[in-house]
């Protein structure tokens, strides 16, 4: 006799406790502390803060030790956690030009006021695997210099200062929050740019891929990339002045783009930009690229219907959390619609197959 | 769990949530844009039943979760379990006992009445979605009350295969007015729509939220000479011998053996009680 599939509690329980094991792995080896990811995967606690939208380096690395490693998981729990959080006010803008830089290089240009700084970069090393990476010990030091004091200026000023860059407008909008409000088409540049800084990297890397292969190609140069510290400010209207708040590191980019002209624009060489938590180079270029791609209509461009141009498309698809979730929903089960279709597809194949029988006797 | 304000989200974005609620009674069969947050389940796994859920529970309410019309269900027992983790609210399997009700691809057997809230969790919103990929474009044929494009595919179907090839989800339209995806519910269930609850429909990821408030007409879109058909399995439940509620296909055996058994286990369940 079927008795009716009970004790999902039970199973939930249990799986709980299964994976919980398996995240600890063998007992045998040490156990890996939040700080040690903190500090010696510091790219992925870095990944995890800027699609989580959220600059806490702790809490990320708990985050990635809690997804065993998995980051859109870790990102997951960022973001389920953000939420929660209230929102008692708004940063002042930060001032790249005033980063403290770890690396800032230019494309562009040979030498720039500030300095090229090569910082540490994986560019130049050869991918060879470091076997004695697998033995334990320190490395020796780096050596050090003296840091150029004062502030860094932007690459883009300088072409600006000759007009051969499209100025950006000012806004003294607030914009709006994509976290705070539903999403709605068209979106203006904050929004857009809120979304892609949260996107995920693989796709946000893919999106601007196309566009160097032909698929909305923009021709960026990186004018500038810039990883550093910044600091955050905050006006608090009791005080009546801004006060400092901390501090974060982001990795900045800037393309120029050329850009012959159009209608509505004389020729000169355009922008896209790209800010990113933490050292995310490829991110924040790619994020630029996208950027670029998305400006068509601003600046009186033809909409080639590249993949890259389409800004429903690229935002409604940008979240890894969203894609993720909807993705692995199919896990789920579904057998009252799937039910539904087989009795569709008997019904229709019983009378497909009445009316091709006649037709096989003949 | 003291960390977490009653049924997990803010006072303020619960109010957030009822006024899209309330917009979405006051225009039934709309789809409202409502500022969806990140919940701690993933998108697609009912965020937007819950976040209704969270908006809608008082200390007082009574709670009963289905996915698949069945209790045990795991989801269903995830989601069950979440409220009763953060809201501390009584929970019943019993579908008359419950006052607010969180499901998942099914519409009990049972009738609701006037004290109950029926939550849908939705997946796509749009029942144009996949005519037409584009937010922009649906919204403005919603605008418009342009669905001829519906129509058209429901055509192509019996024009095709003879039949309407829509077994869930299958199309409505609210008070004459609005088309509206009923969430993947067997269309066998679309009758039930007109019913003296009221129904909310939540989608997380797609951050919208729409109502059928009790007594709105609601009818499965079709045609004079094709009329709307809320068919099922010709079987009866094997269990309660029901043969007015849906059913579910089981493979007891490895020679393709099956039996039908009520897809809403709290209705066999109350069947079995009776004949007892």
């Amino acid at each position: 006799m079927y008795v009716a599939v009970k004790g999902g509690e039970r199973a939930i329980d249990n799986a709980h406790s299964w994976l919980a094991e398996e995240r600890r792995g063998d007992v045998g080896v040490a156990e890996l502390s939040v700080p040690q990811i903190r500090e010696q995967l510091k790219l992925a606690v870095n990944r995890v803060m800027a699609e989580g939208s959220l600059f806490d380096p702790d809490l990320a690395a708990l985050a990635i030790k809690q997804a065993r490693g998995d980051l859109i998981e870790a990102i997951f729990l960022i973001r389920a956690y953000r939420t929660t959080l209230p929102r008692f006010g708004a940063s002042n803008p930060v001032e790249t030009g005033e980063m403290v830089c770890d690396r800032r290089i230019s494309a562009t240009f040979k030498d720039v006021p500030g300095g090229q700084v090569l910082g540490p970069t994986f560019d130049y090393t050869h991918r060879l695997i470091d076997f004695a990476l697998a033995a334990e010990g320190e490395v020796p030091g780096a050596p050090e210099g003296v840091a150029q004091p004062g502030p860094v200026p932007h690459v883009t000023e300088f072409l600006q200062r000759e007009d051969l860059i499209q100025t950006e407008p000012e806004m003294n909008d607030t914009p709006d929050d994509l976290t705070r409000q539903p999403l709605a088409f068209p979106a203006e540049r904050p929004l857009r740019l809120q979304s892609l800084t949260r996107g995920d990297e693989g796709f946000v890397l893919s999106m601007a891929y196309s566009t160097q292969r032909g698929y909305g190609r923009n021709h960026p140069f990186v004018g500038e990339m810039r990883v550093g510290v910044v600091d955050v400010e905050m006006d608090v209207p009791e005080l009546g002045f801004a006060i400092d708040l901390g501090e974060v590191e982001l990795t900045e980019c800037e393309t120029v783009n050329q850009f012959t002209g159009s209608k509505t624009e004389p020729p000169q060489f355009t922008r896209g930009y790209g800010l990113v938590f933490g050292h995310s180079e490829r991110k924040a270029i790619s994020m630029a690229l996208v950027d670029r791609a998305l400006r068509w209509k601003e600046l009186g461009e033809d909409n080639v219907g590249a993949p890259a141009q389409d800004e429903e498309f690229v935002l409604s698809h940008a979240d890894n959390i969203q894609a993720t979730g909807f993705l692995e929903h199919i896990k789920l089960p579904h057998y009252v619609d799937f039910q539904s279709e087989l009795e569709l597809i008997r019904k229709l194949r019983a009378e497909a197959m009445a009316a091709t029988m006649p037709q096989a006797a003949e | 769990m003291s960390d977490y304000n009653f049924a997990y989200l803010d006072e303020q974005t619960k109010r957030m949530i009822r006024r899209a609620i309330l917009k979405g009674v006051a225009v039934p069969g709309y789809q409202v844009p409502f500022a969806s947050r990140e919940m701690p389940m993933p998108y697609g796994w009912g965020t937007g039943g819950v976040q209704v859920s969270s908006a809608v529970l008082t200390p007082e309410d009574t709670l009963k979760v289905i996915d698949q019309g069945a209790d045990d269900t795991t989801n269903a027992v995830s989601i069950r379990k979440f409220f009763q983790k953060v809201a501390d609210v009584a929970v019943t399997e019993k579908t008359e006992d419950a006052t607010v009700i969180q499901t998942r691809h099914r519409i009990p057997e049972r009738d609701l009445t006037e004290e109950q809230i029926l939550v849908y969790q939705v997946p796509i919103p749009e029942p144009l979605r996949f005519l037409e990929p584009r937010e922009t474009e649906t919204r403005k044929m919603h605008a418009l009350e342009e669905y001829g494009l519906m129509h058209v595919k429901l055509y192509e179907d019996i024009s095709r295969h003879g039949a309407i090839s829509t077994a869930y989800a299958y199309p409505v339209k609210v008070e004459d007015r609005y088309v509206m995806d009923p969430s993947p519910i067997p269309k066998f269930d679309n009758p039930k729509l007109e019913s003296s609850a009221l129904q909310l429909f939540g989608a997380g990821r797609e951050q919208r939220i729409y109502a059928v408030p009790p007594y709105t007409k609601v009818a499965s879109l079709d045609f004079d000479d094709h009329p709307f058909d809320p068919s099922k399995a010709n079987h009866v439940c094997a269990l309660c011998g029901a043969e007015d509620s849906y059913l579910d296909e089981v493979i007891v055996d490895d020679e393709g053996g099956r039996m039908f058994v009520c897809s809403d286990t709290a209705y066999c369940a109350s069947r079995r009680g009776e004949a007892a």
